[in-house]
């Protein structure tokens, strides 16, 4: 008996599939990759994907921004700035090609490491660390760029997702959504019941899992006994592998997932592997948990490094453009760090703000005490 | 007028259909609601008129149930769930606590939770366990939620249609015990505020406050109290979150003496918060402590042993006696 899942590599649309690629080792699944770590193009008969050289080096661009926005957030912790931060160092590739493949009209529901799909979304990065940095707990409209705020309870925001998506097909519109995920949050009840509603509803959403081998200090055999991405054939929809670190495949993928989605043939799972190259958080120590040299390996499939070297390559970009990009790199770190230090503390009765939209009575006799209990030191001081 | 007398069930579901047929963004959900109508047939015929895709049988679970509201409520509808039993409600807990609760706050504003949990709860129905809880004061500690549970069927009715107009999210605590219990129902009438409470019964004696199935309870005692000279007045709290602290005081400044009752445990119950309330603002009017009359603390017993965890007429007016001595 197999557990393979096969569904995601079905032909479609009468199309025959090639010749599958050889498995990338004894006993381990297939990877979707369109860009080897050396920066090869090479071809998967499922996802076929057409890139202008100028969409290229926008996938690029993107991914470095991201890398440098998140590098300028853990340093703005390290001085003291933000209480703690969740670094995508290593992610890049999953989160720029998915969020990419998204339409203005789709909806993402991300956790709280998805900094570069916010950056594909258009939400201005500096909106993503009031959270970080205490003076929010969301901090964002979540209906300007259709991504919704930061979830940190795991797993919470894949029924949301799902929930949205039942929406959008009572609606009858053909736009789609994204739950974003770890792979410690396949373990909680959540997920498990969102795959369930969203088979059983045929909802248009994709789950967007990034694998990145670590949940905390525990490995992914602490979560699951098989490959992740085979979940999804119990509950009856394609779950697919991808390289993680393929900006191109990450891309082709979560776009043909999409277009699954829009086209009333229901949910995907994608699990894109990949690795966090930082902690968890600024407060956590992986030095207690996993071994130099396995970082070292990851490092070695570097997703921005693995595009350079394929734009360099094919002499798709040139020395002016990388100097630029640099210089474009140094302005919005600069921008990012003047940003959160100008940021201001909340009014203090911002306590008592937005807790319920029709007011409530409770809320509202506490926040006058408490104006009044301030209000007497000022007359403490004006004696 | 469109005035009928109905019970709590037929209130309710006469309630949703009005919802349903008066915006097409409300959508009604949970486990079994669609074609049997409800465990207790709250949701009868309302698939049947309004099609699975707004009355929708949902998978087994609960979290699932609330967490996916919470996406529709993004999405701009408004979706009424229904929670099969009170003792069921847990694993939704942390979506109701932690996301629905929170959401508004933490979009600074920018988005609302139009989610309306519709909850049976409480005892004396004979059930196995999990099947007559009364978990409100654990909702009721929550910032985010309102909570309200009527006890006739004008209410039922009535609060209902408020709770789902509402852009926060209300758990409704149905007290099914007197699911079947009749009266008036005028569909055109003009609601008065969702969250006031009602003097149900005036007295001078002693002020007992309840709300959801321990209204009934608390004026068959005031009934029985009359009879021995005692003249008891009844606040029917309808909501619990917030409570409307200024009816109770002003009825506790006329008779200076406060029994509260639910099902409830009493310890870190609602009975403690108006307890306390009460005593702060009332101080010098009290002729005794606020004393309360609830379950014990302990998990909700075996059906054969109920009466004797819930309070009944002998443990309301033992109360009674125990205040009017002081």
């Amino acid at each position: 008996m197999t557990v393979d899942s096969t569904a995601a590599r079905k032909p479609r649309g009468g199309k025959r599939a090639g010749a599958k690629k050889p498995a990338a080792g004894a006993g381990e699944p297939e990877l979707v990759q369109l860009l080897t770590p050396e920066g090869e193009r090479v071809e998967h008969p499922d996802y076929a994907i057409d890139v202008t050289p100028e969409e290229l080096r926008g996938l690029y661009r993107d991914m470095v921004l991201t890398r440098r926005f998140d590098a300028e957030a853990t340093t703005l912790q390290r001085q003291g700035e933000l209480g703690l931060w969740a670094s995508l160092l290593g992610q890049e590739a999953a989160q720029i090609g998915s969020g990419r493949a998204t339409r203005d009209d789709d909806y993402v529901f991300p956790t709280y490491r998805e900094h570069g799909v916010a950056w594909c979304r258009g939400v201005d990065p500096t909106n993503l660390l009031g959270m970080f940095r205490g003076v929010n707990n969301g901090g964002w409209d979540p209906n300007e760029n259709n991504f919704h705020l930061y979830t940190i309870v795991i797993g919470s925001q894949a029924l949301h997702a799902t929930g949205y998506a039942m929406g959008i097909t009572k609606d009858g519109a053909d736009s789609a959504v994204v739950a974003y995920f770890g792979d410690g949050a396949t373990s909680q009840g959540d997920v498990a019941e969102a795959f369930t509603f969203a088979a059983v509803y045929n909802a248009p959403v994709v789950f967007f899992c990034q694998n990145n081998q670590w949940a905390i200090s525990e490995p992914t055999e602490k979560q699951t006994r098989v490959p992740l991405y085979r979940r999804a054939q119990g509950y009856g929809f394609p779950g697919v592998r991808v390289d993680g670190n393929d900006v191109l495949a990450c891309l082709a993928v979560t776009r043909a997932a999409l277009e699954r989605a829009r086209t009333g043939q229901g949910p995907t799972f994608v699990e894109a592997f990949t690795y966090r190259m930082g902690a968890h958080t600024t407060s956590d120590d992986p030095t207690r948990y996993r071994r130099d040299e396995e970082r070292e390996l990851w490092e070695a499939k570097d997703p921005i490094l693995r595009l350079r070297r394929h734009l360099e390559r094919e002499g798709l970009a040139d020395d002016e453009f990388f100097a630029a990009l640099e210089a474009e790199s140094d302005a919005l770190a600069k921008r990012v760090r003047e940003t959160v230090r100008a940021m201001p503390d909340p009014e203090s009765t911002a306590i008592f703000e937005n807790i319920y939209a029709d007011g409530h009575a409770l809320v509202d006799e506490e926040r006058e005490q408490f104006i009044a209990y301030q209000a007497s030191f000022a007359d403490e001081e004006s004696k | 007028m469109a005035t009928e007398k109905l019970s709590i069930v037929k209130a309710i579901n006469a309630s949703l259909r009005t919802a349903l047929e008066n915006d097409p963004k409300v959508i009604v959900m949970g486990e079994d609601v669609g074609k049997l109508g409800g465990v207790f047939r709250v949701t009868d015929g309302l698939q049947k008129d309004f099609g699975e895709d707004r009355v929708i049988d949902t998978p087994l679970a609960e979290s699932g149930i609330v967490g996916t509201a919470i996406g529709l409520a993004l999405r701009g509808y408004r979706p009424v769930v229904e929670i099969q039993f009170d003792g069921f409600v847990f694993p939704a807990y942390d979506q109701i606590v932690t996301q629905l609760a929170k959401m508004h706050a933490r979009a600074l504003g920018k988005i609302k939770m139009p989610v309306v949990v519709r909850i049976p709860y409480g005892g004396a129905i004979g059930a196995v366990e999990h099947h007559s809880e009364s978990p409100e004061s654990l909702f009721a500690h929550v910032a985010g939620l309102k909570i309200v549970s009527p006890a006739n069927a004008s209410d039922a009715y009535w609060m209902l249609q408020q709770a789902i107009q509402s852009d926060d999210p209300v758990i409704y605590f149905e007290p099914k015990r007197r699911y079947h219990d009749r009266s008036e129902v005028d569909t055109e009438a003009i609601p008065g505020p969702l969250h006031t409470a009602r003097t149900v019964r005036q007295g001078t004696d002693l002020t007992l406050v309840a709300y959801g199935p321990m209204v009934k309870t608390c004026l068959e005692a005031a009934a029985a109290a009359a009879e021995e000279g005692r003249n008891l007045e009844v606040l029917d709290l309808r909501s619990i979150s917030p409570i409307d602290f200024d009816a109770v005081q002003a009825s506790v400044e006329r008779t200076r003496r406060l029994v509260v009752v639910h099902e409830a445990p009493v310890f870190f119950g609602s009975g403690a918060e108006i307890a306390a309330r009460i005593t702060e603002r009332c101080f010098y009017h009290l002729e005794a402590p606020v004393l309360r009359v609830g379950g014990y603390h302990a998990p909700y017993p075996p059906s054969r042993l109920e009466d004797e965890y819930l309070p009944g007429l002998d443990r309301v007016l033992d109360a009674v006696d125990r205040a009017l001595a002081y």
